[in-house]
């Protein structure tokens, strides 16, 4: 590895570090104009043009506000807590493929072509690893860290217990999450994110794996403590949950992380379900911008085209995160628990018996993945009609049906 | 259960296609009710004289006690009142003020009148003091005959009290 390479690394870094805090930054500006309009409003548009400098003034209000340290705070951990909760959050990035932008100027690589003349060496994600999936998981679990000790170091009860609720719901909803993303993982045999994106050729992940999406989509919103399962921040019973004591850019670095994290579990569903940067005719575009105008357009073409489509994809999963928390109510504690631990990880534990079996008995691929979608949707409908949800009028007892008394 | 939450869903997705009801405020006003008591304005008569006599009715009106009037003898060469008296000094202490409208139930003369313009706002509590010249309006806007009564007193200035003993 020379030094041009590390100088381009280095590079890559920096600029995908700042693009994901500008995601931030416009993600809550997005998220609080849409938010607007599903509740008949307009939502901030005086700073700048359509408000859209709202998020510097923001930023700008959040750095002059005055830095305070609660006296009995653990001062060292509650000044740690912080990045420890930011850095896994824009770390996971890493591995995500944005796009394909080959710069050994051979587009064909991309698609693992066996014609391709010249090896992958693609700008639009950091680190190509071989346990890419591996790490996704670890590093989504290493946040929790960074949460519980804020709660716990900023010596407050509200702080406390909003740090032990996050962290009994990251634990819970991590092995439904790891169980939707095994599947995925037995369903390409990689654990290259690059990988999985291009063996999705003709159908995308969620046919095979319409289970393992559905129970993705759920846990990684509870990974993530979006709503409906926002209840590490339910201020009608916590205060604020576990940034309670903290204020100015701490708590900016707080909501930072919860927001990088919403961003990230979207591309990383849009990369294991909805074909990552791939989209249809994208080969066509490479064949034909080659013809007409050489190698190295035809790559920058697919480049670019494959991060438009990726992200085009990622602000849909962003809308439909906005949507959903406009719509639904916050879930009750013990029904959260009950959730991850009866439903989702059982239904988690199916899929990939599911998958292994009907792998192992079918082996053309293609029949293989709508069989898998049957039994998904099957298995879905199935568990949907044995959770009924008791309504309140189950539970009154009504006069009339009550024993009659001796002295009546 | 799956069906409440997509009806959930729908139901908000429809308020996106529909029209904010969002004011875009100081460019947008929305107008008030006719009945809506704002700013107080002191009135005048058509003939451009104040219709304020000074008589300190509406400060004993007042339950925030933010009305001072100082009456003054009218200078009967150039009277700025019909009347004998008019208010000299004439201020309301908007911070106190609760637009309850007592005043204007008080006024012999319907001189104060609470009015349209809410938006009411000061840097400090010397400038939420009201003076006359703030709040009396131009002599040209006057309206209405001034009533017989005061009229009359025009004429006869200072009658002795007549009391039979």
């Amino acid at each position: 590895m020379n030094w041009l390479d590390i100088l381009i690394l280095v590079i890559q870094c920096f600029v995908i570090a700042l693009a994901v805090t500008t995601a931030f930054a416009y993600l809550t500006l997005f998220e609080r104009r849409l938010l607007a309009r599903f509740q008949n409003r307009v939502g901030p548009n005086r700073a700048g043009p359509d408000g859209f400098l709202q998020p510097l003034a923001d930023a700008v209000k959040l750095f002059f506000k005055e830095d305070i340290v609660p006296s009995a705070a653990d001062r060292a951990v509650y000044l740690l807590a912080p990045a420890m909760a930011v850095i896994p959050a824009i770390i996971i990035w890493a591995v995500v493929p944005f796009g394909c932008l080959n710069i050994n100027w051979d587009w064909r690589a991309c698609f693992n072509d066996p014609y391709a003349t010249t090896p992958l060496r693609n700008i639009l994600q950091i680190a190509e690893i071989d346990v890419g999936v591996l790490y996704l998981l670890a590093v989504t679990s290493i946040g929790v860290y960074g949460i519980t000790l804020a709660g716990w170091s900023s010596n407050n009860k509200y702080s406390m217990l909003g740090g032990i609720r996050s962290s009994a719901q990251l634990v819970s909803y991590e092995l439904a999450l790891g169980c939707a993303v095994l599947a995925v993982v037995m369903t390409y045999g990689t654990l290259s994110t690059h990988e999985i994106v291009v063996l999705q050729t003709s159908l995308w992940g969620i046919v095979p794996q319409f289970l393992g999406f559905v129970l993705f989509m759920i846990a990684s919103t509870a990974e993530v403590v979006r709503a409906p399962f926002d209840l590490v921040e339910a201020e009608q019973e916590l205060v604020g949950g576990y940034n309670t004591e903290y204020g100015s850019m701490k708590f900016a670095l707080f909501f930072m992380t919860e927001y990088i994290k919403l961003i990230a579990v979207s591309a990383i569903a849009v990369t294991f379900f909805f074909g990552g940067w791939r989209f249809p005719g994208l080969q066509t575009l490479g064949t034909g911008v080659e013809a007409l105008a050489g190698p190295i357009a035809a790559s920058i073409a697919v480049g670019l085209a494959s991060l438009g489509s990726f992200l085009l994809k990622l602000v849909a999963f962003l809308f439909l995160s906005v949507w959903i928390r406009a719509s639904w109510p916050r879930l009750r504690y013990d029904r959260l628990m009950d959730l991850g631990w009866k439903w989702l990880l059982p239904l988690g534990l199916i899929n990939i018996v599911y998958t292994a079996v009907v792998y192992v008995l079918l082996p053309n691929q293609q029949v293989a993945a709508f069989v898998l979608f049957g039994l998904s949707l099957i298995t879905l409908a199935i568990a949907g009609s044995f959770s009924r949800v008791p309504k309140p009028v189950d539970n009154v007892t009504y006069v009339k049906d009550l024993p009659r008394s001796a002295g009546d | 259960m799956l069906g409440e939450l997509i009806k959930g869903l729908r139901t908000t997705l429809g308020y996106i296609f529909r029209k904010p009801v969002t004011v875009q405020y100081p460019e947008v006003k929305r107008p008030v009710r006719e009945r809506f008591r704002g700013r107080h304005e002191l009135k005048r008569f058509a003939d451009g004289k104040e219709r304020c006599i000074g008589c300190s009715l509406c400060a004993a009106a007042c339950p925030a006690d933010a009305i001072l009037v100082v009456p003054a003898e009218n200078d009967p060469d150039n009277p700025r009142s019909h009347g004998e008296r008019y208010a000299a000094t004439y201020e309301i202490n908007m911070l106190r003020c609760i637009f309850c409208g007592y005043c204007e139930d008080a006024c012999p003369t319907n001189a104060i009148v609470l009015e349209h313009q809410y938006e009411l706002s000061f840097y400090d509590r010397r400038a939420s003091i009201y003076t006359k010249d703030m709040l009396l309006v131009p002599a040209d806007k006057g309206h209405g005959e001034p009533p017989p009564i005061l009229q009359q007193i025009q004429r006869r200035p200072s009658p002795p009290a007549q009391i039979d003993l």
